[in-house]
């Protein structure tokens, strides 16, 4: 008996111990080069990632990883010099598993290990926590993707995002649904994440403002699989239009349970949605479904087809989402320590605000709270199995205008 | 009135899903007075074996039922194994052990198999390929599809065929005298740690075909998802009153049903001021108003005691 038990601590050990041997090399650290590094007189400057590079938004954080890894390189292959000094750019990646708390400690890390600049996070939820600390810490932060539009809003000088943020995404979004479709009764679901609600909410007001009726307004978690009972209680009230604030893993089950329903009415959402794991996950019940994405259509960037090729054949993986954002984040960072001629983050943070660059995405400039001006948005939709884009709307631009004067015109109809 | 009747659809079918995982925890307790934390992760596993045997076979020329009875048949094969060897490795050594102690060792061999399976197929959500295409009725109003029928249907046939086996068979006998005294049972002949190891081989078969229907009916997996699972199914053997088969299943469907209902109705009988995110506080809620006037569920008999 007592030699059992010793065989079965024994064997759990090893087990426990063999899990936090695999725990350990979890975090795949961008491969190194296999070439030796240049001659040693360089000064190498750290440049932090922080994105979900593990969990159900590993596909998008590793995408944003891959672009900033990519920039780093193409940097370092065309040689950098500050103030009269080689200049060796690395990346120091880490993973926030997309959760705020683990946001805060990842980002107090990347502070510790002396980066002077970060291009991250994905999320709103964990970009908006970690802001505080690389603020206090003087560091500026570039995040390729968080869109709720309080992470610049929070008084902070370090804080910039190279995509249009939700203020900008769900009304384009809502002008585009209520000018092209004509939903006269909208439903709207949110996965009640900083991300999923901010965006849901101005989608919310402007379809209001447009005289459409929002029939439902329901939440669901970033966890959920299950959307039967809202989505039962949405068919009652006969919406046209379905619009869902969040990401793929809700959104796919969403659209085949939409189906499973018999419900009839469109669905839309926004970028978090314009995965290809949306249609895996979806699969037939896909088809029709709509997305805005912040930022032109990969292949209508100006930088666009040589990027994706570079991409491809350095990662041997399409680009996801976000990995031009992560690249262009990079050399606005170059850009400013340029200006500055220097890369102490105190001296080249002001540099930023007046960055004026041409990247893969488009030009890129920012605003006094470090938003991107004008950033385009694009609408896709699904055909035959594939996101196809339907249509490019530019802040500000006709379109918009467009719906306003039909939002003024629908006015005295609303009660 | 359809939506109303679609919604208590959708909680017979969640709750029937429920009850499967439910009747796994309850049969455990029922003998050890062990709540196994692991169960989850067991129905987990047999989610994720049996979607890869799915992914693996789908687009070939095998047949889809064939598919169906091959993943099953893998999914049972694996939870098994895995059932039985937690029990005698991490359970059998602590049974004379103050309670706290396997309770504890639960909840670790619960996170063990967690991140086990998330190292073997990753922390992504999996899809499933699409084999068969569930067909779809009518009934005044309400849609449905033969699936979730078949899942409601297993769910009642599954807990009439435990109740008349632990009533009728040799071994369901030694199985209730276990429980109620393993040992004055072992002086009568019955070898307690047979039956107990059965009893967990069982629990974790059901655990599988629990796993397959998650799978089949939202089409997807995850290394987490026995955790949330898990903790609801617990939730419904201890409304239903837990140690107890039928209990199960009626705390599974009653669960389900309180689900449905308050997510569809709640928004509207509050005046919008709680919305359908309030769900699972309003299932609580109930477990906990249900615990306060029956402390054992609702068909338990009062507990004696065990100690």
């Amino acid at each position: 008996m007592n030699r059992t038990r010793y065989l079965a601590t024994g064997l759990l050990l090893v087990a426990a111990l063999l899990m936090q041997g695999c725990g350990k090399e979890e975090p795949p650290k961008p491969a190194p080069k296999a070439e030796a590094p240049p001659p040693p007189p360089a000064t190498v400057v750290k440049i932090g990632s922080a994105a979900p590079i593990t969990g159900p938004q590993a596909h998008i954080g590793v995408d944003i990883r891959n672009g900033t890894q990519l920039a780093v390189d193409d940097i370092n292959a065309a040689g950098l010099t500050i103030d009269g000094k080689k200049i060796k750019l690395e990346l120091v990646s880490e993973d926030d598993e997309a959760n705020p708390t683990k946001a805060t400690t990842v980002a107090q890390k990347l502070v510790d290990s002396k980066v002077v600049a970060v291009v991250g996070h994905f999320n709103s939820g964990a970009s908006i926590p970690a802001s505080k600390i690389y603020s206090d810490a003087g560091i500026p932060q570039i995040s390729p993707s968080s869109t709720n539009p309080k992470y610049t809003q929070q008084g902070f000088k370090t804080t910039f995002r190279v995509v249009a943020n939700d203020d900008q995404q769900g009304p384009v979004g809502a002008k585009f649904a209520l000018e092209k479709l004509k939903p006269k009764t909208i439903a709207v679901i949110d996965d009640s994440t900083a991300y999923g609600q901010g965006l849901a909410d101005t989608f919310e007001a402007t379809a209001k403002a447009g005289g459409a009726k929002i029939v439902a307004r329901e939440h669901t978690t970033d966890k959920d699989t299950d959307f039967k009972a809202i989505l039962t209680k949405i068919k009652g009230r006969k919406p046209e239009l379905i619009f869902f604030g969040g990401i793929d893993p809700q959104a796919g089950p969403m659209a085949k349970q939409m189906v499973e329903l018999g419900i009839k009415a469109k669905f839309m959402g926004g970028d978090g949605m314009q995965a290809q794991n949306f249609i895996k996950l979806a699969g037939n019940a896909a088809e029709g479904a709509m997305a805005s994405m912040p930022g032109l259509p990969k292949d209508q960037m100006p930088g666009g087809a040589k990027f994706l090729e570079k991409f491809k054949a350095r990662f041997n993986a399409e680009v996801e989402l976000y990995a031009p954002m992560g690249y262009d984040a990079v050399f606005v960072l170059v850009e400013a320590m340029k200006r500055a001629n220097s890369t102490d983050p105190a001296r080249f943070l002001s540099e930023i605000g007046k960055t004026d660059y041409k990247g893969v995405i488009g030009p890129i400039a920012f605003d006094d709270k470090g938003d991107l001006r004008n950033g385009p948005i694009t609408i896709y939709v699904v055909k035959d199995g594939k996101w196809e884009t339907l249509e490019v709307v530019t802040p500000g631009g006709p379109p918009a205008a467009a719906a306003a004067e039909a939002a003024k015109a629908a006015e005295p109809v609303k009660k | 009135m359809d939506i109303f009747l679609q919604q208590i659809i959708n909680g017979l079918v969640l709750g029937s899903i429920y009850a499967l995982v439910a009747l796994g925890y309850t049969m455990v307790y029922g003998i050890l007075g062990l709540i196994n934390f692991a169960h989850g992760d067991i129905v987990m596993v047999g989610a994720l074996t049996a979607l890869s045997v799915i992914a693996g076979l789908a687009g070939g020329a095998v047949p889809a039922p064939l598919i169906l009875a091959l993943a099953l048949f893998a999914a049972i094969l694996v939870c098994v194994a895995l059932g039985v060897s937690i029990e005698r490795v991490a359970y059998r050594p602590l049974r004379r052990a103050p309670r706290l102690a396997p309770l504890i060792t639960a909840i670790g061999v619960s996170i063990l198999i967690q991140y086990t399976a998330a190292l073997i197929w990753s922390k992504q959500y999996i899809a499933l390929p699409e084999i068969i295409r569930p067909s779809q009725f009518t009934l005044a109003g309400a849609s449905f599809t033969d699936l979730q029928l078949f899942i409601f249907v297993l769910a009642c046939g599954v807990m009439a065929g435990l109740l008349w086996f632990l009533r009728h068979t040799r071994l369901g006998k030694a199985m209730r005298a276990s429980e109620q005294s393993p040992d004055v049972a072992g002086l009568m002949g019955i070898d307690v740690n047979r039956v107990i190891a059965f009893t967990f081989l069982l629990g974790s078969a059901l655990g599988a075909v629990a796993g397959l229907m998650v799978v089949l009916y939202y089409g997807i997996g995850h290394y987490f998802m026995g955790f949330m699972l898990g903790l609801k199914a617990f939730t419904a053997a201890v409304l239903g009153g837990i140690g107890k088969v039928n209990g199960a299943v009626l705390g599974g469907l009653l669960l389900g049903l309180i689900e449905s209902l308050a997510s569809g109705y709640i928004g509207d009988l509050t005046g919008g001021v709680l919305g359908s995110n309030y769900r699972d506080i309003f299932a609580f809620l109930v477990l906990v108003v249900v615990l306060v006037f029956r402390p054992s569920g609702l068909i338990g008999e009062r507990a004696a005691d065990r100690a």
